[in-house]
């Protein structure tokens, strides 16, 4: 392969493994803003994930061909936001602690979702979906020498969904008076109180948004690359996400840019066996390398990262 | 009132967490009682423990009890029962539980049970146990008394599915995708290479290994390079990731690329299908049921291959290609035929490590 294959190969690789990642760390950057830390995003990309093929498969016996997927998406962000409700009560409501809530929400997910497996399917692993988001080229676009193949051939629409909102993110975080509300709680939940903010439930809504971004990252994947749902479908690509938001120091473009470099990362290392430099280097250095560069970046070469301030901590009425 | 709601949440959370494992609470002592036949029986009772899959996850655990089932049809007065595990903790309780009710052979279904199947017919020395694919030593590395030991000739069997793959491809270029590498995909690979250069000594082979069994995105990622560099048709011995693989396949499929993907373990013609027709070229099974089943009938016939290590490959129908032939040529499926034979006829010693291959190889 030359060079230009390469890259025609790497790219789209990359931004397709990034898609999940973007969607669910957008989701985590909702609910660690208003300070409520969301270690359940890998619970919530398994609800997702089970549910989207669970509703695409339902949405396909009723004949509803290839809108099914895309319905599935919608039915997996609602039922995302619903499910983190679990994680909302226990932790804004009840106070209890953030990381252990989110680790009983990962716990739950897997459980109930290869329970309902068992229960709908009979058997450990779903139906396959026939109708699928499959890969495609925009039009025009594609035509682009050099940039078109690279970036705009034999795309999931989805990729492009997950870029836009990352700008959409961004703008409603940081331009917005709900997005000022939001960061506020996070920062200093006593000062928001006293300007009439009511904390907890900008909370709620946040953790419930966490919800659904994570769902719809969990059926994405499970969509566009798995194609069916078992116990084993999303396994850790939850916390990747979550160390993309860390990664990208809590700002959406910096969790894009953090979610597209594990992304690149990987496609690397999965394509540099057709790539001549790169075949002699035994693969598990290969294998390796987003995670080495991934606690490379994170121990020093993108400076401190800073969590918003009361992280963690439930907010509670009149407390200093 | 607040605590009390607070502990009400905190118990539905924990039953959540093992809600898993009451799915199949009704079916868990699944017995059959032997009812019509042919041959005596004389109360024999053949049990197995299924791994995390459950009994109907239409590959091991699934062919292993109907393995059972068919045994006790063939059979009178044959008990069957299976116990089904729905966490690794499961495995040794399950497995004690089946020694100590009394069954004349205990099977375990996955080489997951490996440790636990020892601690097991080790406090039980008089009961009969199996383990299917892989072979269980105790800490001097000899083999244990009181367990048979199944394996499967993979290799014998991706032979074969290497000769479809190197007759049927248009670029000759074929790929290689393995799970974790180890001694056990090693034999997919090097069967599958030395099948491919039977027929077809031009071919070039790539093999890579996704380093996981789970991860389908791997699958997808490797399945697009190798697609991409002019390969047609990739087998895989990689489980979850090999999701990805079809996954890719289908999608190039449907744009009128000509890609094949080969399946594992069991024929995974669904998996290929889409909405234009197929890319499962064929499948390499193992046939856990007939390995069962001839065990079973071997123990019951006074003659328990305990402390052995039994394989299974061609000539017990323990391997072989899958059921689903649609998109297997003539040629092809005549040329496997001839294989096979030579293969039972000692003409070819299919190489299942490196070594072998390399000497197999020189040989060609």
């Amino acid at each position: 392969m030359d060079i230009l294959q390469i890259l025609y190969t790497i790219i789209p690789a990359a931004l397709i493994a990034a898609t999940p990642l973007i969607f669910t760390a957008l989701g985590g950057l909702f609910s660690e803003r208003a300070g409520v830390v969301n270690i359940g995003l890998e619970g919530l990309m398994v609800i997702g994930a089970f549910s989207g093929i669970v509703a695409t498969l339902w949405f396909e016996s009723m004949g509803l061909g290839y809108a099914s997927p895309w319905l599935a998406l919608l039915v997996a962000m609602i039922i995302g936001a619903v499910f983190s409700l679990f994680h909302a009560v226990a932790s804004i409501t009840l106070r209890a602690d953030q990381v252990v809530s989110g680790v009983a929400l990962n716990f739950l997910a897997v459980g109930l979702a290869v329970f309902m497996v068992r229960e709908i399917f009979d058997r450990g692993q779903t139906d396959y979906i026939s109708a699928r988001i499959y890969r495609t080229d925009v039009p025009f676009l594609s035509d682009i020498p050099f940039i078109g193949p690279m970036l705009f051939s034999r795309v999931y629409a989805t990729t492009y969904i997950a870029i836009i909102l990352a700008v959409v993110v961004w703008y409603v975080v940081f331009k917005t008076p709900f997005g000022l509300r939001l960061r506020s709680v996070g920062e200093h939940p006593m000062a928001a109180d006293t300007m009439g903010i009511k904390v907890n439930r900008m909370r709620y809504i946040a953790v419930m948004l966490s919800g659904a971004f994570g769902g719809v990252g969990g059926a994405v994947f499970a969509i566009t690359t798995a194609g069916n749902f078992a116990g084993n479908t999303i396994v850790g690509q939850g916390f990747m996400a979550l160390a993309a938001l860390i990664f990208g120091k809590w700002h959406p473009f910096g969790a894009l840019g953090a979610a597209l470099f594990f992304g690149l990362a990987q496609a690397l290392s999965l394509t540099a066996q057709q790539i001549p430099a790169l075949a002699q280097v035994p693969q598990v250095y290969l294998l390796i390398a987003p995670y080495v560069l991934t606690i490379l970046a994170l121990a020093g070469f993108v400076g401190k990262a800073n969590p918003p301030n009361a992280i963690g901590k439930p907010y509670e009425k009149g407390s200093r | 009132m607040k605590k009390k709601f607070s502990f009400l949440l905190t118990t539905v959370l924990a039953a959540g967490t093992i809600l898993a494992a009451c799915g199949s609470g009704d079916d868990e002592a699944n017995e059959g009682q032997g009812a019509d036949g042919g041959a005596e029986g004389g109360g024999f009772s053949a049990k197995m423990v299924t791994d995390e899959g459950g009994v109907d996850d239409k590959s091991f655990n699934q062919s292993a009890w109907e393995g059972l089932q068919a045994f006790e049809g063939d059979f009178d007065d044959i008990e069957i029962e299976y116990l089904q595990s729905n966490s690794a903790s499961d495995y040794a309780p399950n497995l004690n539980r089946l020694a100590r009710d009394g069954s004349d052979i205990t099977f375990a279904i996955g080489f997951l049970m490996e440790d636990d199947i020892r601690e097991i017919a080790n406090q039980h020395q008089d009961n009969n146990f199996a383990i299917v694919d892989t072979v269980v030593t105790d800490g001097d590395d000899n083999l244990i008394d009181n367990i048979a030991n199944i394996t499967f000739a993979e290799h014998q069997g991706s032979f074969l599915v290497g000769v479809v793959a190197g007759l049927q491809t248009e670029t000759d270029q074929v790929g290689f995708i393995g799970g974790v590498e180890s001694a056990l995909i090693s034999k997919f690979e090097t069967g599958f290479k030395a099948g491919v250069l039977a027929v077809n000594p031009d071919a070039q082979i790539s093999v890579q290994y996704a380093q996981s069994f789970n991860d389908a995105s791997l699958g997808q990622g490797i399945a697009d390079s190798m697609y991409g560099s002019g390969i047609d048709i990739i087998y895989h011995a990689a489980g979850g990731v090999g999701n990805g693989v079809f996954t890719e396949a289908t999608d190039r499929a449907r744009n009128g690329e000509n890609v094949w993907v080969i399946g594992v373990d069991r024929d995974q013609h669904e998996e290929g299908e889409y909405d234009g027709g197929n890319v499962t070229l064929t499948s390499m099974v193992k046939r856990v049921d007939e390995a069962v089943y001839q065990v079973s009938e071997q123990t019951m016939n006074g003659d328990y291959p305990g402390g052995q290590i039994l394989e299974f490959g061609l000539e017990d129908n323990g391997v072989g290609i899958a059921e689903t032939q649609d998109n297997v040529s003539d040629e092809a499926l005549q040329a496997v035929e001839e294989y096979k034979q030579m293969i039972l006829d000692g003409e070819i010693d299919v190489p299942q490590n490196d070594e072998e291959f390399e000497e197999y190889q020189s040989n060609l």
